[in-house]
Formats: structure tokens, sequence, C-alpha cells
């Protein structure tokens, strides 16, 4: 811009000197033009709040927007008739200027002309019209900056001119002549302008108001001048002339520092914009794995980044739960609580102690892991602990309930906001064109990710073509539907295979722990997990190849799939809950029976020494000696650990194994083989979004369910997912070939929410059920000694909150309030699905309606083409 | 005032840069000097771009791709960040109308096709792709697509629902937002 503007400005220098002498020859005019002014001085008025009227219809009729394309070819056809006028307005503005600089006298005279020049434009006004208007507006604007160095450089020459030719009431003459030509109205506000500038005093309310319009209108201008598609030459002029107005009007109206204000108001807003911007790119760059996943992306489609996002997404919900559980159980006990060894069930029993520090031992999550802050049972039922008198019974149940409350409130409110994003954009009916022409990203600068880029396009092309394809193709043979049954059948015996398998193993394994683990194998010990991996390995394969049988469209066949490896993965978590309630009860009559012991140990013990001597002090016995009950509580946690653990082992073994040894081999190999490795039968694997974000759900699941009885489980599934996410990422992108059939289960990512949440409903379920039904271990954990887990709420509000409070808790909870409540929501919950199921109705209808309403114009449309052609064709035959 | 003169002082560095033999630095005389397209092209923020050709040749007052410093600044104004979406409307859709003829026929569509996928669709993956745009986009039924066929169809898109005009986006490789140049 300043590279234009320098010379403009130095041309308008040079205007002034030309013209100083010229004024001079105003001063005989000017008493004949007072006179005249006088006269039209009430018409004045008149007029002007007329021109204010027009000029707000005009803008009006601007802000509709008519297409800009078509203004600008209207100002082309215009700007040829209207160049002639240009010389003559070039001369006026100079001695506007010039006026301006001389005084206050001058001015005043001219202005008399100019109201001449308004009288004269508002009359041609008249005659125009409506768009006329509009358009008189739009070329004002033209005139009055596209040419303004043109002008600057004629009027020079002219003055020069004239002034050796000392014809000057001529040219006054002139001025006033072609003052018809709109430009008018700037010229007017820049005279009212100068008016204030004047005798501010003189200026009524009315005028004040036309004025503020006026610079109103040109900051609009200002605003929306980005958004013109003009040349930079016009809009650079527009903006400088319209900023000096803006300016000199502000400082007029006695604004006090008005220019400066408003330079500070820009440089203000200019500086909140670029802080905005840069907050959003700090924030886009705080997002982790971003440009991995993109990476990915590019190479293999949006279908396995979805994968990586949804394991992102998981790993930030797995990070709060840490949070919660880190922040308020674990540290606290571990800082504040008794340390270890003081108590028994904070110290291994003597038993124990030798091999407590093995690894294989810890590896198990025995010996010094079971009693330390890892689980359940080393935490002690003392109300509140250290100087904060921090309440940790009641700590642990919130903290447990809060996992499950956040789990759900975040699964939902995910799945709402997809419902809503799919909503919108669910109308899918320009997939091609977007793909077309929005799919470029306009910041690529990288030529790698150019690269990456090209290649992703293509395959979303790629994956639209195969749509459409395949919902062209339909055939319906018998056959088909004979192999679909075949097919469902030997999935259930598949499931229920696997169903009595996991049984079988679990019920061995009980008669294994009943005669004590030490006596057997590796493999006998760890069966159980195993096995379970192993079926989680091998059986979707299996239904894989079944589900070749069926011939469905690729995308019902993916959701058959899933649905399926749902059902075996959830038959065999439930198998493994239900080995495990079993195996519960019976460490609870193991429990019933150590507690007997323990109270006659007790006895004999008080006994012992009260028989010894009565007023020594009682024998100290170290904690790690007296006896204790199974904590079928950290048993439990431990079984969840156990097998989190050896699920992390298998899915690491398998990514290794399965994709980078082959994909080694396959290409090593190839070298020296028969046949064609790479193209023919091994191959490289492909990446299997859905069995991988299955597994991903069901390790959620597993967490939830066995948070509450080891406080280290997110810990650990945050381990896992850090590693899973830069394993997994390394191999696909180097063992991985990118999918031939590339299709997502839905459109959305709600397919998979859906199935997180069943599972998070499944998986809450059991430990709800344990947690209200069953009592707690009377000697570990923080709810010993209680009949209920949540008898700690309470205790805690019969101890630490005002009487009322319990009261009004003890009212609130009674059935009588909480059943019409319950009530309530279910008739809310049934009268907002009513009504977005009426809403969903209309929608459609609605895009029924557009749909034949587009027809409809179609049709219109073609009819009109060929009677046009009709017309013209018996035209030519008349005239023939 | 002085913030636009010193993004022009940049944008004025920008474009010497790129031919230092052509442009001067002294702009008093209004000297009439355009780049050609070969150099333009070489822009960082260009040379990856399968449509830098075409929107050189938009934005060049002569149609053949040679910038004047005027036009250079009108590319980077329309095409920054922060520019309306009516804006990018108008310019995009000359981007795509290869002929110029105020339309986007089939003929544009493959040759847009061919840019993105650097040709790598068969033939009748093209055809077909191009079918099925003329046929979802065209609303008039005259087989290629008008202003108001692109503007309708662009307003719809997801990307741009999401991103509108004011909000910023990611610097690179970001979610593809649909018209944006860096930012100068």
């Amino acid at each position: 811009m300043t590279g234009r503007c320098g010379p403009v400005a130095v041309d308008i220098g040079l205007d002034f000197e030309g013209e100083e002498i010229e004024v001079s020859t105003f001063q005989e005019e000017r008493e004949r033009e007072r006179h005249r002014a006088k006269r039209s001085d009430s018409d004045r008025e008149r007029r002007k709040r007329g021109n204010g009227r027009r000029k707000r219809a005009s803008r009006a009729e601007e802000g509709k927007g008519e297409s800009q394309a078509r203004h600008d070819r209207r100002e082309k056809g215009r700007r040829k008739r209207t160049r002639r006028d240009q010389d003559d307005k070039g001369r006026k503005r100079d001695e506007e200027v010039q006026a301006k600089i001389k005084s206050g006298k001058s001015a005043k005279t001219r202005k008399h002309i100019k109201y001449e020049k308004k009288r004269k434009m508002e009359e041609k006004l008249e005659v125009e019209e409506g768009e006329g208007e509009e358009r008189h507006a739009k070329r004002k604007r033209k005139h009055g900056s596209a040419n303004k160095e043109e002008r600057d450089e004629d009027g020079r020459k002219r003055t020069v001119k004239e002034k050796a030719q000392g014809v000057k009431r001529k040219k006054h003459k002139k001025v006033v002549e072609t003052s018809s030509e709109p430009s008018e109205e700037e010229d007017n506000d820049e005279e009212d302008n100068e008016e204030v500038e004047v005798r501010p005093e003189s200026l009524s309310s009315e005028e004040l108001e036309k004025l503020k319009e006026a610079v109103d209108e040109r900051k609009k201008l200002i605003q929306v001048l980005r958004g013109k598609p003009w040349p930079m030459k016009k809009k650079c002029v527009t903006l400088w002339e319209s900023q000096e107005f803006v300016e000199k009007y502000e400082g007029a109206l006695g604004k006090g520092k008005g220019r400066k204000l408003y330079a500070y108001k820009v440089m203000m807003t200019k500086k909140w914009m670029k802080f905005q911007r840069d907050f959003e790119n700090f924030k886009t760059a705080c997002i982790p794995w971003e440009m991995k996943i993109k990476e990915i992306e590019s190479h293999f489609g949006s279908s396995v980044a979805s994968y990586f996002i949804f394991l992102r997404w998981m790993y930030g919900i797995n990070m709060i739960l840490f949070c919660l559980t880190f922040g308020l159980v674990m540290v606290p006990e571990a800082l504040m609580g008794r340390p270890y060894g003081t108590i028994p069930r904070k110290t291994v029993p003597r038993a124990e102690a030798t091999s407590a520090m093995d690894f294989a031992v810890l590896w198990d999550f025995g010996g010094y892991a079971q009693y330390s802050v890892l689980f359940y049972g080393y935490y002690n039922n003392q109300r509140a602990i250290g100087w904060l008198k921090f309440r940790m019974p009641l700590s642990y149940f919130l903290v447990g309930v809060g996992t499950v409350a956040y789990s759900y409130m975040v699964v939902i409110r995910t799945m709402a906001r997809n419902a809503n994003e799919s909503g919108v954009g669910d109308d899918n009916s320009f997939n091609f064109n977007w793909k077309m022409f929005t799919s470029w990203d306009y910041l690529i600068g990288n030529p790698e990710t150019a690269d990456n880029k090209f290649a992703s396009i293509t395959t979303s092309f790629k994956e639209a073509i195969l749509e459409e394809q395949e919902s062209r193709k339909d055939d319906n043979i018998h056959l088909t539907r004979f192999l679909r049954v075949l097919a469902n059948f030997l999935v259930l015996c598949c499931l229920a295979g696997s169903g009595y398998l996991i049984y079988f193993v679990v019920r061995r394994s009980q008669k294994f722990a009943l005669d004590g683990l030490e006596n057997h194998s590796w493999w006998e010990r760890n069966e159980v997990n195993m096995v379970m991996s192993l079926l989680g390995m091998f059986c979707p394969m299996l239904f894989d190849v079944i589900s070749a049988l069926e011939n469905y469209h690729p995308r019902v066949a993916l959701q058959w799939q899933l649905g399926r490896i749902f059902a075996l993965f959830l038959g065999n978590l439930y198998t493994f809950i239900i080995a495990l309630m079993d195996e519960i009860n019976l460490k609870r009559e193991e429990e019933k029976i150590i507690k007997f012991n323990i109270t006659t140990w007790e006895a004999s013990l008080y006994n012992g020494t009260v028989s010894e001597n009565s007023t020594a002090p009682p024998v100290t016995i170290q904690p790690a000696d007296v006896p204790r009950g199974p904590c079928w509580e950290t048993m439990v946690g431990q079984e969840f650990v156990r097998l989190i653990i050896s699920d992390t082992m298998t899915t690491y073994i398998t990514l290794l194994i399965g994709d980078f040894l082959r994909a080694v081999l396959v290409r090593f190999l190839n070298y020296c083989w028969c046949w064609d490795l790479e193209a023919g039968f091994p191959s490289y694997s492909e990446f299997d979004v859905s069995g991988n974000v299955l597994g991903l759900i069901f390790n959620q699941g597993m967490i939830w369910m066995g948070a509450f009885y080891a406080p280290c489980l997110p810990a650990l599934n945050i381990l896992r997912l850090h590693v899973s996410m830069y394993l997994q990422c390394w191999a696909v992108m180097c063992c991985n070939v990118p999918q031939e059939r590339v299709f997502k289960a839905s459109g959305s990512n709600n397919f998979y929410m859906a199935m997180l949440l069943v599972i998070l409903f499944l998986s809450t379920l059991p430990a709800i059920y344990t947690i209200v039904t069953i009592p707690p271990s009377f000697d570990c954990g923080p709810f010993s000694g209680k009949q209920h887990m949540f008898d700690v709420i309470q205790e805690t509000l019969e101890l630490d909150f005002p009487a009322w409070f319990g009261k009004v808790f003890s009212y609130a909870s009674n059935p009588g309030l909480v059943l019409p409540f319950i009530l309530l929501m279910v008739l809310a919950i049934y009268y907002l699905q009513s009504t977005s199921k009426s809403y969903k109705e209309a929608n459609v209808e609605l895009k029924k309606k557009l749909q034949t309403q587009n027809e409809e114009n179609k049709k219109k449309n073609k009819l009109a083409a060929l009677k046009a052609q009709m017309d013209q064709e018996e035209a030519r035959k008349a005239s023939s | 005032m002085t913030n636009a003169d010193s993004s022009s002082f940049r944008l004025h560095g920008r474009y010497r840069e790129l031919a230092p033999h052509l442009v001067p630095l002294d702009y008093t005389n209004n000297p009439d000097i355009r780049v050609p397209p070969t150099l333009i092209v070489t822009m960082p923020e260009l040379k990856e771009n399968p449509f830098r050709d075409r929107i050189v040749e938009t934005f060049s007052e002569d149609g053949h791709g040679n910038l004047s410093f005027n036009d250079f600044v009108d590319m980077f104004s329309a095409l920054c960040e922060t520019s309306p979406r009516e804006l990018k409307t108008i310019y995009a859709f000359k981007i795509y109308d290869f002929n110029r003829d105020n339309f986007i026929c089939k003929e544009d569509l493959k040759k847009t096709l061919n840019k993105l996928t650097k040709g790598e669709l068969s033939p009748e993956e093209v055809l077909l792709v191009c079918d099925k745009s003329m046929e979802e986009a065209d609303l008039d039924g005259d087989s290629k697509l008008s202003f108001s066929d692109f503007e309708n169809m662009v307003s719809k898109a997801p990307d741009f629902l999401r991103y509108g005009s004011t909000s910023s986006t990611t610097k690179r490789g970001g979610k593809s937002t649909w018209l944006p140049l860096h930012n100068i």
C-alpha cells in the first residue's frame, strides 16, 4: 500500500502550490453566491434529510447483497461512460483541498457552491430509481477513489494551463456545471465536516445525526472492504479516503482524542485477534500425537486414524480417572496414613515374607505389591488421617463412585455431541463435490505432507467410489441366504465353545487354587488369562473367515463382525466374573472360619498375658504375625490387574509377531522364494480397526470393573495406552499396508461409543453389586468393621454434618420422595423423546419438500430452455 | 495505518524476494512491473498446492499469471485465513473455473480431480466421480455448475460450518480448512 500511496501524496503537495493563486480569484464570485445561498438554505435542510434517507436505503440494499460479480460487471460498463467526467471532477477536488487549506472564509463561500451542486445532483437522483440509487452509490465510491492519482495529475496540469490563460471565471462555472456527476454526497459530508470544524456550536442535532451516520457508513465500509472482490488498487484508495474522512470527523466532533482513541482501539483489536490466533495455534499444538495421527490418516485413511483418535480420547479419560484415584486416594494414604508395617493389613505376613521381594511374586502382584497402596486391602479404616483430617474411607468411596459417574457423563456427552454433529452433517448430498472442492488443505507447505495429502485424497475418492459401486450392485440369491444362516450357526458354535472353554478353565483353576498354586506350573497358574487372551485373538479371525460366506455389503459385514466379537468378549468377561463370584464366596467362607479362629487366638493371647503378669504391659506382637483373613477385595483387584497385564502382553506380542515378524519375513524372504510373497499369500497385514477398537473398549471395561478394588488400575492403563500409542503407530507405519476395503462401521463414532456405553454399564453392574451386597472384609480395607461399604456415607452425615442436614438427607432419601422423582424423570424423558421424534419427522418432511422443489425447478428450467429453442427456431423460420 | 504499513512492507519484501532483479525497492514512479508465474509459484505457500497455476492466473490482471504488486497483495488478502467466506467462495469459483466461462463444466471437474489425485484414478473412476458431482450440485439441470450452484454447495460443506471465517485454524496439517494461505 505504501508503494502506491507515496506518489499520490507527492502529487497533492504539488497541487497545493499550483492552485494557491487560483483561490484568490474566487473573491468576486463569493458575494454573488452568498445571496443565492441564503435563498436555498431552507431547501438545503429538507434535501439533506432526503439524502440521508436515500443513503440509508441504498445501504440496506447493499446489505442485502446482490452478487458482487454483477456489480463488477455493471461498474465496468459504466466506467467508460463516466471517465469523461473525471477530469472535471479532479478539478473540483483540487479546489476543495486547496480551499480547506485556505481559511474559514473561503470555505464558507465554497460551501455555497456546493449547495448549488447538490441541488443539481438531487434532481438527477430523483430521476433515477430504486436500483439506480444503489448503483449510484457504488459509482460514487468508485469515482471518489479509483482515479484519484490520475485526477490529481490532471488537476495539476490543468491549473497551470489555466493560470496562464487567466480564464478563472470560466473554470469556476465549469465546476458548477459538472457537479451533476454523482460524487456529491461525499463532498457534502466533507463540507459539513468542515462546517463543524469551523462552528461546532451552530450544528443542529439533526445534522449531527446525519454526520454520525455518514461516518458510521464509512467505518462499515472499512470493515467490509476486505470482503469485496475488488482489485487492490481500488480497495486501497477507498480505504485510504474513508479512513481520512473518519479520522477528520471524529476529531471534528470534539470527541477529544478521537483520533488517538480510534488508533488505539484498532491496535488493540488487532493485537487481540493475533493473540486469539496464537492461542488457537497453541491449543492445537498442545493436542498430543496430532501429527502422528495426521500422518497415519494420510497414509491409511480416516478409519485407521479414527482408531488412534479413539485411543487418544481413551487416554484422556484415563488421565482424569488416574488423577482422581492417584490424587485423592493413593497419595493421601501413602503420605498421611500409617506407614508400612504398623498394622497387620499393612505388613507382609510372616509366611510370605521370605519370597515377598521375588520378581515372580511381584510380577503376579503378590508380596510387597499386594501390601501396598496399589490394592484395596492396604487402606486403613481410620476415619480421618493426617493433620488435614482427611476422611480417607469417605474419599475412597466417593472416588469409586466418582470415576463411574464421570465415565458415564463423558461417554454420554460425547455421544450427544457426535449425534449433534452427524445431525448437522448427515446431509450427504454433496459428498463428491465436497471431496473435490474442499479437501485440499491450503495450509500445506511441506512436500512430504503434500504427498500424504494427495494419497489421502485419492484414498478418500476410492472409498467413495467403492461405496457408490456397492450401493449399485444388488443380487439376491437363495444361496446367500442359506450361507448366512450357516455362518451364524457356525459363529454361535464358536461362542458357545469359547464360553465353555473359559468356564472349564476357571473351574480347573479353582481346583488348582485349592491345592495351592505353588505346586503347579506357570501355565497352570495363568491358564485363565492366557485362554481368554488367546480366544480373544483367534476367534475374531475365525469370524472373519466365516463372514466371507455371507456376502454382505462391507459396512454391514463389518457391523456383523463387530457384533460377534462383542458377544465373544462379553461372554468371556462375564464367564470370568461369574467364576470370580464363586471365588469370592469361597473366600468369605474361609473368612468366617478365620474370624472365629482369630477371636479364640486373641482370647488365648489375652488370657496368656493376663495369667503371666497382670501389671506388665501386654506383649507386643509383630503385625506380621497376626493371623488375618483372606481379603477378597484385594483378590479381586489382583485378578483384574493380572488380567490387564496378560491382555496387554498378548496384544504387544501379537503385534510383534503377527505384524512385525510377518512383515520382515515377507520383505526379506521374498528374494529367495518361489512365489511373490508380497503380492501373494502371506502379504503384509492390514490394520484391523474393529478388532483393535473392541480390544480397547473391553480393556476399559475391565478398568472400570476393577478400579474400585485396585486403585492402581487407571495408572496401569495409562501406561498401557501410552505404550500402545507409540507401538501401534510405529507398527502401522512400518509393517501394515492400507486396507483394500476401507469402510467405517458407521458415519459417526457413535457406533463405538454406544458399545463403550454398553460395556460401561455391564462392567459397573458387577462392581456395584459387590459393593452393595457383599459385606466388606473384617480386617482389611477402608471399610473394615462396617456392615456395608456405603455405610461410610451415613457415618459422615452423622458425625461431620449438623443434625438437621442428616434429617433432611434421610427425608430426601425416603422412598416416598425418591419414587415420584424417578417417575417424573421417566415422564420427562418420554416427553423429550417424543418431541425429538416429531422434530425428526418434520425434518424429513422438509427435506423431501426441498428435494421435490429442486426437481421441479430442474424440470421448469429444462422446459424453459426447450421453449426458448422452439421460439428461436420459429423466429428463424418466419424470417426465412 | 501503521499496522497496514508494516504488513505491506513485509509483503513487498516477499514480493521482491521472488524476483529481486525485476522489482525495485522504490515505487514512487508507479513502475509497471509484473512478476511471471514461474517465479510466483516458487513461494512456499503455493509450492505444494495442486492449483498453484490456477491461483496465480486468477489473481493476475492479464490472466496469464503475471502478477503486479497489487495483484500480489490481492492474492494474499483473499487467501489469508481471516478473509471472509464469501470472498473466498468467489475466488475459489474462479480458481476452479479452468476455462473461464463463468461455469464449472465437466472438463473443469476432470482437471480439478486429476490435479487433486495426481492422476492416480483411472479414467472410468474420474468419469464416475465427475458425473456424481455434477448430479449432486447442479440444481438447474444445465450440466454445468453456475456460481450459485457452487455457492450453495460450498456453504453446506461441513468444514465450512465448523471453521467459519473468523475461527483461526491449525498451522499445518490441521483439519482441512478450506482456502487459507499462511497469514502473513
